[in-house]
């Protein structure tokens, strides 16, 4: 059931992203590129995302748990630091140097031919190399002594 | 700045982000979970038990999407311009940057900003500024 409703969840987000333009890097970066030819569209998929989320997603935080009887799974951290600044910015360089991120690059899968495919590869490889680094990180403050939970 | 009035999609891309914001509400309201798209397949490179059928079933559903949606309409255009190196270049900047910064266009954008996290606003500025100065630089800088 809980796999049920993520694959509808998912359904819709790849239709939203597909039926939005999103998922053409050329759109995309007709976005990023705001002193040439710019293309507004990009505001508008958010701008349609944020009107529901906003709405939806307080009234949905008020419940203590999810209708499918899962506990709420939010980030806790709240700290404004340096990993959420250099992670974003490098985030977005990757993003204007290609035009995909990683939603938009899942849906690209299926038409898209080899391009999407090695963004998607390294993408992922991308995702192991941080696993490997936190992992190697933990050990190390771990071996240290220090309380591995940060 | 001059707005390019022939690639301006108003309405699909406002339609299309509905769809994104519901699809985000639903996962929240039944699963009880943000619609990270990094998040969600990063959780898949370090998988804990009873942690992985929902992530693989929202990626399936990502990927199988399109595929719907030729069945009942013309796909929308793809065009990639990025040559290969720099789409591997770029991969590898997207992988490692979402994760170290906890997420993406959708967990920061769509469902950080959806809940008033002043993280996630941060880390939209960040990513889209660095978007915007990244394809200065390529288009009207060095290019």
């Amino acid at each position: 059931m809980k796999s049920a409703s993520a694959l509808l969840a998912g359904l819709l987000f790849g239709l939203g992203l597909t039926y939005s333009g999103m998922t053409n890097p050329s759109k995309v970066l007709g976005f990023l590129d705001l002193t040439g030819q710019w293309d507004p569209s990009l505001a508008f998929v958010m701008g349609g995302a944020l009107l529901v989320g906003a709405i939806a997603f307080p009234f949905a935080l008020q419940r203590s748990k999810s209708v499918l009887g899962n506990t709420i799974s939010l980030a806790t951290s709240t700290k404004i630091d340096r990993r959420l600044v250099i992670g974003g910015l490098t985030f977005g360089v990757g993003w204007g140097l290609a035009g995909f991120c990683p939603g938009p690059v899942l849906a690209s899968f299926a038409f898209g031919g080899a391009k999407p495919a090695l963004f998607g590869t390294a993408m992922l490889i991308g995702m192991a190399v941080f696993e490997v680094l936190e992992r190697v990180k933990e050990n190390t403050i771990s071996k240290s002594g220090m309380d591995s939970h940060y | 700045m001059t707005i390019d009035w022939n690639h301006f999609t108003p309405w699909a891309s406002l339609t299309g982000g509905l769809l994104i914001g519901l699809a985000s509400a639903l996962l929240l309201i039944l699963n009880g979970r943000i619609a990270g798209i990094s998040g969600i397949v990063g959780g898949l490179l370090r998988p804990q038990k009873g942690d992985v059928a929902w992530r693989a079933a929202f990626v399936a559903g990502v990927v199988i999407a399109p595929v719907l949606f030729s069945l009942a309409a013309r796909l929308p255009p793809l065009q990639v311009d990025a040559s290969y190196p720099t789409l591997i270049v770029a991969g590898l900047l997207v992988g490692i940057g979402t994760r170290y910064g906890s997420g993406c266009t959708s967990g920061h954008g769509v469902c950080g900003l959806s809940r008033r996290s002043p993280r996630s606003a941060v880390a939209t500025v960040a990513f889209t500024l660095a978007g915007f100065v990244t394809v200065y630089v390529i288009r009207h800088s060095i290019g």
